[in-house]
């Protein structure tokens, strides 16, 4: 398994420990990610407010390089995996925005390759059952209640990611991981993180019903794979605390820190220390001494996932 | 709510629909868009009633409205369409319009943000976090708030402190300054 890997430009910021665990999780299961030389900012979304052909290729420039490489690219970052799929469904299907992306390039794209997040490289490229083998620190039925927010499943004609109201291939990788699964409808609503800085009350009270749906739904921690959303979550719980008098002290967690943790890589290297909310009771709670058969059989047992298991 | 028919040249629709590549009268105003609006509260018109808006001819006015720089992007609009109306890139193409006549007053200044964030794509190659929210912060008088994050981020290597390094600045350049070119030739 050959990629191209995006990292995107918060990987060398605010989300250095999604990178971070993406590169330990890949290495742990033989995923080849080879990082695209000279990769340049998507535009995020700064760009598509902008002009709507700068946009499309400055994400393009990547995806031309991807393309040299002959790879699929993978991306981590929510917003990046988002900008590069929306370019291609442009240039796919408006001849404006092709001959301008080919005239800002100085050579055309065709809007050709595929553009994967890691997410479905682990649930599907690496699958879930060659993935269950590799688990030695189960979750012990640690609740975790998965997050996707907006930029991976809208909208679902260009991303394509997994149903747009109810995707489930995190809470896959988390019932593999030996986790169970909190059922609860906040999964694809939006954290506010667009308005992060520029109206931060709405971020702060967006996120905040965000948590809250997933406290009541019975999580210990939440499961993120989108940098905005877990900056959004997890550094404005501070503000929650000062605005709405609400102090949730809730985990939000990349879904690669939670896998490199079961997948037995210590914490240190997945960038645990890096989160605001401490992660030390989730860390504490995962891998106990447990054998794989034990953490097999209960997987197993409960099938396809939603009611998760509690090791007896 | 009163809509206002102004004088202007052509009606804000025609733009729109060329600039967003879509078709507004394909709507029949079933309001699964507004009613999925995480911002819908905050706003004098929820998406539904813009496009209403922009059907019954409204001018510049309408560049005015609170719903263009306080959405969210999250395209739950677009997603829930019946129609397919892909009402995100109507939110863009009226941004681009407010800003280019210059009647964008946004609370919280977001077109201030998205040039200052670019401007740091364009000299690096990628985004300079640092910079950028440094920029913002002094120029909007925000400074205060969220000083009290900065040293935690510094330390847990949440911010990068020097700039970003090994993009291809060659291909932004160019990119940025094609499109520079196209804004002129009205393209």
């Amino acid at each position: 398994m050959k990629y191209a890997y995006y990292p995107g430009c918060s990987a060398h910021s605010t989300a250095r420990d999604m990178h971070e665990s993406c590169l330990e999780v890949a290495k742990a299961l033989g995923i080849e990610l080879n990082e695209i030389k000279g990769w340049t900012c998507c535009g995020a979304s700064a760009a598509h407010q902008t002009d709507r052909e700068l946009a499309a290729s400055l994400a393009s420039a990547n995806l031309l390089l991807a393309k040299q490489m002959g790879m699929d690219m993978v991306v981590n970052c929510a917003a990046c995996y988002s900008r590069s799929k929306a370019a291609n469904y442009e240039i796919i299907h408006s001849e404006k925005v092709r001959e301008s992306v080919a005239d800002s390039l100085g050579q055309p794209y065709d809007g050709s390759v595929p553009v994967r997040h890691f997410v479905e490289i682990m649930a599907k490229d690496f699958g879930l059952a060659k993935l269950r083998k590799k688990i030695v620190n189960p979750l012990n039925g640690l609740r975790v209640a998965s997050y996707y927010g907006c930029y991976l499943v809208r909208p679902a004609e260009v991303t394509g990611f997994d149903d747009p109201e109810n995707p489930t291939i995190l809470e896959s990788l988390i019932d593999v991981m030996g986790g169970s699964n909190a059922e609860w409808s906040g999964k694809v609503d939006c954290c506010g993180g667009m308005q992060n800085l520029t109206q931060t009350e709405i971020t702060v009270r967006r996120s905040a019903a965000v948590i809250e749906m997933a406290l009541n739904a019975g999580a210990e921690c939440i499961v993120v794979a989108c940098p905005m959303c877990q900056i959004s979550l997890d550094l404005r719980q501070a503000d929650m605390e000062k605005l709405l008098g609400r102090k949730y002290n809730m985990p939000i967690i990349y879904v690669t820190q939670l896998l490199g943790l079961a997948l037995g890589i210590s914490s240190e290297k997945l960038g645990f220390d890096r989160l605001m909310v401490s992660p030390a009771e989730i860390i504490k709670t995962v891998g106990n001494g447990q054998s794989i058969e034990q953490s097999l059989y209960g997987t197993v047992a409960t099938f396809p996932y939603h009611q998760g298991y509690k090791n007896e | 709510m009163k809509i206002t028919k102004e004088k202007t040249a052509e009606s804000l629709l025609k733009v729109v629909q060329e600039k967003a590549d879509v078709n507004l009268s394909a709507c029949y105003q079933c309001r699964k868009c507004s009613i999925g609006c995480p911002v819908a509260d905050r706003v004098e018109s929820p998406p539904s009633e813009i496009i209403r808006r922009l059907q019954l001819g409204a001018g510049d006015e309408l560049l005015q409205t609170g719903l263009i720089w306080t959405c969210l992007s999250c395209e739950t609009c677009y997603a829930r369409c019946p129609n397919k109306i892909n009402f995100a890139a109507v939110i863009d193409a009226l941004k681009y319009m407010a800003v280019e006549k210059g009647v964008a007053k946004p609370e919280g200044d977001a077109p201030l943000f998205n040039r200052i964030f670019l401007d740091t794509v364009k000299s690096y190659g990628r985004v300079y976090d640092l910079q950028a929210i440094a920029t913002y912060k002094l120029k909007t008088g925000s400074m205060k708030q969220d000083m009290d994050k900065f040293p935690v981020m510094l330390k847990k290597g949440k911010m990068a402190i020097l700039p970003p390094s090994g993009a291809d600045k060659g291909m932004v350049k160019r990119i940025f300054k094609k499109a520079a070119q196209n804004k002129g030739t009205g393209k």
